[in-house]
């Protein structure tokens, strides 16, 4: 029977093997526990044995109302296997960690190689790049689409085009974030066209917030808060600080890792739900409110409709280049901070972004 | 390395059907159960020795039949499954 035991064939390829050990729970009122090595997991209204071996799991993350045995948790403690609590919506609530786990090691990787005024220039042009080229995408295939304005939309795709070709020459972080800036506001120019002429939620004057002032602003703003919200948790759960970012300054209280993270995900995540949810007039005048200073908000119904759509972006399987596959959308920030870690371990010589 | 378990313990009597019992808590934490008494394990070198130590301390000699399969890498992705039977997501996350 050792006959079975050699060295492996195949040389062993120094994959993303972490996600692939990752035990996902977003089934509402499921509850896992500890059965000899294994992990059963009850979900009410579904019968039947649901067993996943502890071994192939490297680290559990439940979504909202799943209960973790304490069995199970000390198991896991005791291997070393992080155990993460999200809130439903994907807000990092907290996380259990094992005595052994190398975070304190990558954390200050991450801090050194912020340290580093040439590493993280390098960073941070990944995460422009990604950023431009995803919002340089969507322009060119909202342009198929739109209505009115085909030649300027791709006019403003071909200055985004110009900027990403200038990202290697900048020298400094300022004149990356000039411009990053610049291409922002080309492709927020842009983006006005690829909203229907006819809608009742008012123009797309240019990207305002904090407040927002208008309808489509508020409905950006606030998929813009999720897209963060799933971002600062996959920094979390990996175990990267969320304040130590690259092409975000410091500053207290802001988490510039999670904005540098979600940055590439903006333009096809958060913007594109919102221009599809305008223009199918499923969120329209009604769904917003003004306060009185002249922000405007979703009112609770509208709210309840822009939440519903983006649960049902995220379950969307999306491809990832550098792993070969498709993955949720949901994990794709979890699955850039794990790339980003290994980069900043050095494993990978530069950071990848995600492109559509 | 990738590996299909299958187990024949005799159960006509109660310490034969303890064994089945201890035999398959056993796989279940190495593997995913396809079958009733058929396994798809992915595990390490390392894994593998300490199964194949677990179950010897476990089954009669004389009575019961483990037989485990190496198969090539990736067959457990690319399996063909007909009826109730549906590939297990052994490499991908998994999300419940």
């Amino acid at each position: 029977m050792n006959s079975l035991v050699d060295s492996d064939p195949q040389p062993k390829v120094p994959g993303m093997t972490e996600l692939l050990n990752t035990l996902y729970v977003q089934t509402q009122g499921a509850s896992l526990f500890l059965e000899g090595d294994s992990i059963r997991i009850v979900i009410p209204e579904h019968t039947g044995r649901n067993i996943v071996p502890l071994r192939r799991i490297q680290e559990i993350v439940a979504f909202g109302n799943v209960n973790v045995s304490n069995p199970l948790l000390t198991r896991c403690a005791a291997d070393a296997r992080s155990v993460t609590w999200m809130s439903a919506g994907g807000r990092f609530l907290n996380r259990l960690d094992g005595p052994t786990r190398g975070n304190v090691l990558l954390r200050h990787a991450q801090h050194l190689h912020h340290a580093n005024a040439r590493a993280t220039l390098e960073t941070a042009r990944g995460f422009v790049a990604g950023k431009l080229q995803n919002s340089r995408q969507i322009l060119l295939k909202g342009a198929r689409d739109a209505q009115r304005g085909q030649d300027e939309i791709r006019a403003k795709a071909e200055n985004i085009a110009e900027a990403i070709i200038a990202i290697p020459e900048a020298g400094d972080l300022d004149v990356l974030r000039g411009i990053e800036g610049e291409a922002s506001r080309r492709y927020f120019e842009g983006f006005r066209f690829l909203l229907r002429r006819d809608l009742d939620v008012g123009a797309f004057p240019s990207r305002i917030r904090r407040p927002p002032t208008d309808p489509i602003n508020a409905l950006l703003s606030f998929f813009y808060g999720l897209t963060r919200s799933i971002a600062q948790g996959a920094a979390e759960q990996v175990g990267l600080d969320p304040y130590i970012g690259f092409l975000h300054g410091l500053r207290p209280a802001k988490p510039a890792l999670a904005l540098d993270l979600m940055e590439e995900l903006r333009a096809p995540i958060a913007d594109r739900l919102a221009l599809t949810l305008l223009n199918r007039r499923q969120l329209t005048a009604e769904h917003f409110e003004t306060l009185p200073g002249g922000a405007v908000q979703l009112t609770e119904p509208g709210r309840t409709i822009a939440l519903t759509a983006w649960r049902e972006a995220m379950t969307k399987e999306r491809p990832h280049r550098l792993h070969g596959r498709r993955i949720p959308t949901a994990l794709l920030p979890a699955v850039q901070a794990r790339i980003l870690a290994r980069h900043i371990r050095g494993e990978l010589p530069d950071y990848m972004p995600w492109m559509i | 390395m990738e590996l299909l378990l299958t187990y024949d313990v005799s159960t006509i009597d109660p310490p034969g059907r303890n064994r089945l019992r201890r035999v398959a808590k056993l796989c279940e934490g190495y593997g995913m159960r396809v079958q009733k008494s058929v396994f798809e394990i992915v595990c390490s070198d390392a894994d593998l020795l300490v199964l194949l130590d677990k179950v010897q301390r476990i089954i009669d000699h004389d009575q019961d039949s483990i037989r485990i399969y190496r198969v090539p890498k990736g067959s457990l992705r690319d399996v063909k499954t007909l009826g109730t039977a549906a590939p297990l997501p052994h490499d991908d996350a998994l999300i419940l």
